[in-house]
């Protein structure tokens, strides 16, 4: 008898709603009206509600003789501000797996995380190590399920059982799969690079010297990417995840000091005002210190 | 499963009525638990993925199923909805979630992780419903 009191306190704390529908998880529409009437309130009065921040990126992958580089700057934008100096771009999908991500910053976090998640228990299920293909399929699966909604552009590179592949998936759903690959903002001029230099069976040193170029490209030459150039270097034996690999630019020292001795202004009158202070109400609280 | 082409999807979805007035046992509006109403509520869906994603596993399951049909016969969409039935009855009382694990492992959902198991998991949320309601909703007293 005395366990059921507590017990029903708790429920009466709980709310209770009236609806007779079973929950379900997923996404909640509930609000998209209450937004709209929110957002058209606001931008009558010239406001404009805040926007995803983006990652406003250069990302870019190559196959070269052993296997595939990734690369990624690592500067995301809220609109014109820069909102994190020093982000990871390159996410982990499987052990030689990894996976770029451009466009909105959660969609591309939370979409490799799932989609991680999800390989892991594919291959624990099959009993085999995953392939590309397979993360590629999925993601554009899931991508087009959202029409777009899911606003995140990622390039997933890695080698498995049918040596290095490298694949890249829009927002939309669609996928493509090249020797190399750039998304992002500053795409076009890292795919200039890549265009200009490219030669198939590269060297590990020259491959990585050109991911870095067409990085470095997209920093100078696209106002949303910028700080560090990243790099992965998967291949059938290691993976290598250089963070901070090349940091291109510097930020720029001080040549002069603002600071003024003390003494440079000359004092010309000095008056001084005491406050006198009435003691109004005193009242002593005795504190238990036991 | 999802490389079917937009014909075959467009003749097997489950169609568009998901946004009807919500008629209670005497056919009007039931304001008391489901809010007031407004043409314009009804009609039109207020985002655009909303009726797809109401709908993605009904059009899932059907396309399946067609597809099965198609390559095995009419018996095997027939014994497979045998046992979705059995173990769609597998709940837990009305008011309280369900795992809902014969189901999922039948549609072969229980090895993968979705926006469903991520984002406003019922087992985690903080409202209930009442008891009372939803076991007389259930019983068909209501």
């Amino acid at each position: 008898r005395q366990r059921t009191r507590p017990q029903l306190l708790r429920a009466e704390n709980t709310m209770l709603n009236t609806s007779t529908k079973t929950p379900t998880g997923g996404f909640s529409f509930e609000n998209t009206r209450r937004n709209a009437v929110l957002e058209a309130n606001l931008s009558e009065k010239g406001y404009s509600a805040p926007n995803a921040r983006k990652t406003g990126t250069t990302i870019a992958g190559l196959i070269f003789k052993d296997g595939v580089i990734l690369g990624a700057d690592t500067r995301a934008t809220d609109d014109m501000v820069v909102a994190d100096k020093n982000c990871m771009k390159i996410h982990y999908i499987a052990p030689k797996i990894y996976c770029c991500g451009a466009g909105v910053a959660a969609d591309a976090e939370v979409t490799t995380q799932m989609m991680s998640s999800n390989v892991e228990l594919h291959s624990l299920s099959t009993g085999r190590p995953p392939l590309v293909a397979m993360v590629t399929r999925q993601l554009k699966q899931m991508l087009f399920r959202y029409q777009g909604h899911i606003g995140s552009s990622l390039i997933v590179g890695g080698v498995d059982v049918n040596g290095p592949q490298l694949y890249s998936v829009y927002p939309h759903g669609s996928y493509d799969k090249l020797p190399f690959l750039t998304m992002g903002s500053g795409a076009a001029s890292a795919v200039s690079v890549f265009e200009d230099r490219y030669k198939p069976n590269m060297e590990l040193e020259e491959a990585k010297q050109l991911v870095r170029d067409a990085i470095t490209a997209g920093i100078f030459c696209d106002l949303g990417s910028g700080s560090n150039v990243d790099l992965c270097v998967i291949t059938e034996k290691t993976v290598d995840y250089l963070r901070g690999y090349d940091q291109p630019v510097q930020k720029g020292l001080r040549e002069g000091t603002y600071r003024y001795k003390p003494g440079t202004t000359a004092v010309l009158t000095k008056t001084v005002t005491p406050l006198t202070l009435d003691v109004v109400d005193e009242s002593v609280q005795v504190m238990d210190t036991e | 499963m999802n490389t079917r082409g937009l014909r075959s999807q467009l003749k097997d979805s489950v169609p568009v009525t998901g946004l009807c007035p919500q008629a209670g046992p005497y056919g009007v509006q039931d304001s008391l638990r489901r809010g007031f109403s407004s043409v314009k509520n009804e009609l039109l869906p207020s985002h655009p993925l909303e009726l797809s994603e109401k709908n993605f596993q009904l059009n899932q399951d059907k396309m399946n199923f067609n597809t099965l049909r198609n390559i095995q016969g009419l018996h095997a969409p027939l014994k497979l909805q045998m046992e979705y039935r059995a173990a769609r009855q597998i709940q837990r009382l009305p008011f309280l979630p369900s795992s809902n694990l014969a189901l999922d492992t039948l549609r072969g959902t229980d090895d993968t992780i979705g926006f469903e198991d991520i984002l406003n998991d019922p087992v985690l949320s903080e409202v209930m419903g009442d008891p009372h309601i939803m076991t007389e909703y259930k019983l068909g007293v209501l």
